[in-house]
């Protein structure tokens, strides 16, 4: 199964010759139209585009004919791009390629197929999106975690070689978790913004979802450049982080925040990361307790922030340029109110309402200002703690997956599992999600991922630390 | 911050240019008091002489030559347009 490879096999049997770049995009094909009906993962998938492609590809490139899936809020020139919203799921057709398209393009991938996502990103589960279900792979009666659930049911359920997700309080990180596959946010500003559809600016950063941590490592060689397109763009030099692969981590400093091992997370999901702390031990790391003082604030803080950018952001669907407009509106106001109204789901619009209130006027010292400076604080913990130790470990999600509808009246309880997730975005840090186990829940085998945060653009770190766990177990 | 927070919903939900049902108003205005409850963890702590960040990686006047460069042509521009006239975006009348 071409469908179900890692990108480092395809590559060695398509420089061989055994297969060609149009191989993979059909077997990736066969493996949608039989399982994607019970998964959900793909929204939409343009097989003749795909092929038509795979037929131009380079495959001396690195990357060159392997498909890449793309999660539906990223600009792929021709199709559609819906972020999971009726808004934009009628007629929108992308004008341009996202700056993360182009890098993937140049280095050979070739753009196939759309993933479903919670609507417009705002969500962990997936159950958000506007336009179907997606299912864990694992157990097709559990979600697949979010926002980028689609990206990690497809490539967990060997419906995607690798997949492009984005990250704004961990939608790679936590359905890469709980699906059982490689994901990895990159620093803040490695990877260009630029037609990734924004939710909340200061946090939104693109990054790989794949079955190995090798995989990563090549999609990231090419998805982190600077891009002139977009002002948050580092202007920094990209390792190969390839090379970062197979070194040991003997003497290697590892950090565990105080603060998240305790009550409140799952006991399989708790067992595995211990065990996972040990064999990294073994490997010949060095454990160390650190503190990380202000965790507590982090998902406050997050749920001022990222719904007053979000208010900001979609604030440009409006009904006049692109997107869903209204067919009863008699003026301008009605046009406005009612396009949104009826193209825009409920969790879309509880946080509008909330970001337009905390950004409102009598409010906006009260709680945008202060969220601002909580924010300051639960970034000069980690500064601190990165005094004392190379990387930061704890579990990706303190839950496994849970049932479909599980959490749908009760959005708070939802935003408390982005825990470990939310302040390695407000702080700009890198972090990987890589499977560490597994948690018993009802007789059934769950996925649990472990989280390994680093410095500031040190993602050699991290995956270095990833890779040689993976390949220990 | 008051402990209860009495949100104005409908007020905010014209600032937000979203027409809200009585059930949603009702449903929103609940579940928005009930986030910022949550949201008050914030006020436990002094943040009175901290700085605010508003990006955790910051990057300052970014600009770039002042040259003419390729943008969206005008058809690709208005080629998702919902109504177009003229070679222009359409909206309802907004004088008499």
């Amino acid at each position: 199964m071409l469908a179900s490879a890692p990108i480092t096999t395809l590559r060695k049997q398509l420089a061989a010759r055994e297969i060609q770049p149009r191989d993979i995009v059909l077997d990736v094909a066969k493996a949608i139209e039989s399982r994607n009906s019970e998964i959900g993962a793909y929204l939409s998938w343009d097989l003749d585009s795909a092929l038509a492609e795979a037929d131009r590809a380079d495959i001396s490139l690195p990357l060159g004919g392997i498909p890449v899936a793309v999660k539906d809020n990223m600009n792929v020139m021709g199709q559609p791009c819906t972020c999971g919203s009726k808004i934009l799921s009628e007629n929108y057709r992308a004008p341009y390629d996202a700056g993360a398209i182009q890098r993937m393009r140049a280095g050979g991938a070739v753009p196939f197929g759309r993933l479903n996502m919670d609507e417009f990103a705002m969500g962990s589960s997936t159950e958000n999106s506007a336009l179907g279900i997606t299912r864990n792979p694992r157990d097709l009666s559990r979600v697949p975690g979010g926002s980028s659930g689609g990206s990690a049911a497809a490539v967990a359920g060997g419906l995607a070689v690798a997949a492009l997700g984005s990250d704004t309080g961990g939608s790679i990180r936590q359905p890469a978790a709980l699906c059982g596959c490689v994901g990895i946010k990159p620093t803040y500003g490695r990877v260009s913004r630029y037609g990734l559809v924004a939710f909340a600016s200061s946090l939104d950063q693109i990054g790989p979802v794949t079955r190995t941590v090798a995989d990563s490592a090549l999609l990231l060689n090419h998805l982190c450049r600077h891009d002139p397109h977009d002002s948050t763009s580092l202007k920094v030099e990209t390792p190969d982080f390839t090379a970062a692969l197979g070194g040991d981590i003997k003497g290697l400093r590892i950090g565990l925040p105080k603060e998240y091992y305790i009550s409140g997370i799952h006991e399989g999901v708790s067992a595995s990361v211990q065990a996972a702390i040990r064999q990294l031990e073994s490997l010949g790391a060095i454990i160390e307790e650190i503190s990380l003082p202000h965790t507590e604030l982090g998902v406050a803080t997050y749920y001022v922030l990222a719904p007053a950018e979000a208010s900001a952001n979609l604030a440009r669907f409006d009904g006049v340029r692109y997107g869903r407009r209204s067919a009863s509106a008699s003026d301008l106001m009605e046009h406005y109110t009612q396009s949104r109204a009826e193209g825009l789901g409920s969790e879309v619009k509880r946080r509008i309402l909330l970001g337009t209130y905390v950004l409102s006027s009598g409010y906006y010292d009260a709680y945008y200002i202060r969220a601002q400076k909580a924010r300051t604080l639960i970034r000069n913990d980690f500064t601190d703690a990165f005094k004392k130790v190379d990387v930061i470990v704890s579990p990706t999600s303190p839950m496994p997956a849970h049932k479909l509808g599980e959490l749908k009246d009760n959005p708070l309880a939802a935003y408390l599992e982005d825990v470990f997730t939310i302040p390695v975005n407000l702080a700009g840090l890198p972090g990987i999600s890589v499977p560490c186990g597994e948690a018993a829940v009802d007789g059934v085998s769950l996925p649990v991922g472990l989280q390994i945060v680093g410095k500031p653009l040190d993602e050699s770190t991290i995956l270095q630390v990833a890779h040689a766990f993976e390949q220990s177990r | 911050m008051p402990a209860a927070h009495q949100i104005d919903i409908n007020h905010v939900a014209r600032l937000a240019r979203l027409t809200l049902t009585e059930d949603e108003a009702a449903r929103y205005a609940a579940q928005i008091d009930g986030i910022l409850s949550y949201i008050d963890t914030l006020t436990r702590y002094d943040l009175g002489s901290v700085e605010p960040t508003a990006h955790a990686m910051p990057v300052y006047d970014v600009i770039r030559a002042d040259e003419a460069r390729p943008g969206l042509a005008q058809e690709q521009a208005l080629s998702n347009a919902p109504k177009r006239s003229a070679d222009q975006f359409q909206i309802p009348k907004v004088i008499e």
